[in-house]
């Protein structure tokens, strides 16, 4: 057997609740966190991603709280990103039970944010978050920061190659064009990501129809991150990977243990 | 009353809970004395193999290990835990371990590392770890791993080539991957290890 393609639930957080918009904006409230994890959990997601969209410091403490009562039910990997600035912010994620965090900003401001990291805890806590989108850069594909609004006038490529050789140790490739559109991932973007990186690649953005998911492996995705298709029950984990395992990928099944 | 070795490695949280879920009590510990007399030790480890052992040398945990394991109390490493047990860590440099298992831990010849995700094992041996759950797959996350047989039973996994993913050596159990993340079938392997504390 081989390692399993990963099926990653995403969960955006603000003030305790899960909410998704398309584009992130025009958000709808879409469930309480932590049922919603050991839902997915139950349904046998892979791993799950917390996104901290929350505003002010008091949403981010409540969302400590979210992940702390999460690892306290949920026994698979979670992972959690937004607003992450400093060595201190990752340590407290940690303790409250993240096993990995995801930057992105506050590593584009300041890169030797990902070596600080990652000597302190190690490149396994630490996934890369690109927030990308078409664009007249050198590779096609530019960064952007605050959800997709602003450009950051970074070449993706160049970055996820910089970022590599700091030590990330995976990266969270989120297209912001397929955002919330559910018309497919960014196929030329996975590949072009994928073609300079050695670590694990998971691809969001965009998922909608079953094939979209077998669509995005052939890329070169790792793992495959959504959030309204499963939200919104378009999707269950079971269906996707029911799918992907008759079209001959390995997936985890979860058997009567 | 189960312990776990706190030696300056990362979360300890999910794991004190992944074992709670056994009915025994959990304690995370420094003290020595505690570790050396608890029914059964887990050894965490996250990081680098190096900055592992420098926890262990710091706290002087190595022969508290070896002396749970000369007197027959069971002990379960993992991941990193798994690692430091062995002779050799050849994580940028070389490192001695703790060395109750002559062997090295070298890094996986594969095209995408870390080696991250949930993969199956292929026992080897008679196994206590994984009865009832030997079709299952658990939650990897490394680079590094030793490659050769230690012990009565093994696991074998493969990313790249082939890597002891798991291992059983009396009262010394040790697992590559993450059982404490490993959903059900990691939360069962748990089950099988303190069933004989």
């Amino acid at each position: 057997m081989t390692l399993s393609v990963r099926i990653i639930a995403c969960l955006d957080v603000t003030d305790g609740r899960v909410v998704k918009g398309v584009n992130f904006t025009d958000l709808v409230d879409a469930g309480d966190p932590v049922e919603m994890a050991s839902l997915y959990g139950s349904e046998g997601v892979d791993e799950l991603t917390f996104l901290d969209i929350s505003a002010s410091s008091a949403g981010r403490d409540t969302t400590l709280d979210v992940v702390r009562r999460t690892a306290e039910q949920v026994f698979i990997p979670l992972t959690v990103g937004g607003g992450i600035r400093s060595v201190e912010d990752v340590n407290q994620l940690l303790r409250a039970g993240a096993d990995k965090v995801s930057i992105n900003t506050a590593a584009l401001k300041r890169p030797e944010l990902i070596s600080e990291i990652v000597d302190r805890f190690g490149s396994q806590v630490l996934v890369l978050s690109v927030d990308a989108r078409r664009a007249r850069t050198e590779s096609g594909f530019e960064v952007t920061t605050h959800g997709g609004r602003e450009s950051s006038g970074v070449d993706a490529i160049e970055w996820v190659e910089k970022a590599c050789a700091l030590g990330v140790g995976e990266i969270l490739l989120n297209s912001m064009d397929a955002d919330g559109t559910r018309a497919g991932y960014d196929i030329g973007m996975i590949s072009a990501v994928r073609s300079v990186s050695k670590v694990p690649l998971i691809a969001s953005g965009g998922a909608g129809a079953l094939s979209d998911f077998a669509a995005a492996l052939d890329a070169g995705a790792d793992a495959l991150l959504a959030a309204s298709v499963f939200h919104f029950g378009i999707h269950r984990i079971g269906d996707v990977k029911s799918y992907l395992s008759a079209a001959g990928y390995s997936i985890r099944t979860l058997n009567n243990s | 009353m189960i312990a776990i070795l706190d030696y300056g490695s990362g979360n300890l949280r999910s794991a004190q809970r992944a074992f709670a879920t056994t009915g025994h009590e959990v304690e995370i510990t420094s003290d020595l004395d505690v570790a050396l007399k608890a029914d059964g030790l887990v050894v965490p480890g996250v990081g680098a193999f190096a900055a592992c052992m420098d926890g262990i040398n710091k706290i002087s945990a190595a022969e508290v290990i070896r002396e749970r394991t000369r007197a027959g109390k069971p002990t379960i490493g993992i991941c990193i835990g798994m690692q430091i047990l062995f002779s050799d860590g050849l994580e940028h440099g070389n490192h001695k371990g703790i060395g109750i298992w002559q062997g090295e831990v070298s890094q996986l010849d594969a095209p995408i590392l870390p080696h991250m995700g949930w993969n199956t094992v292929e026992i080897t041996g008679p196994t206590q770890l994984f009865k009832g759950i030997e079709k299952e797959s658990f939650y990897f996350v490394h680079s590094y791993a030793a490659k050769k047989s230690v012990g009565t039973s093994q696991a074998w996994t493969t990313h790249g080539e082939k890597f002891l993913s798991a291992a059983e050596d009396g009262p010394l159990c040790a697992t590559q991957f993450h059982p404490e993340k490993s959903g059900r079938a990691g939360l069962t392997l748990i089950a099988n290890w303190s069933d004989r504390l």
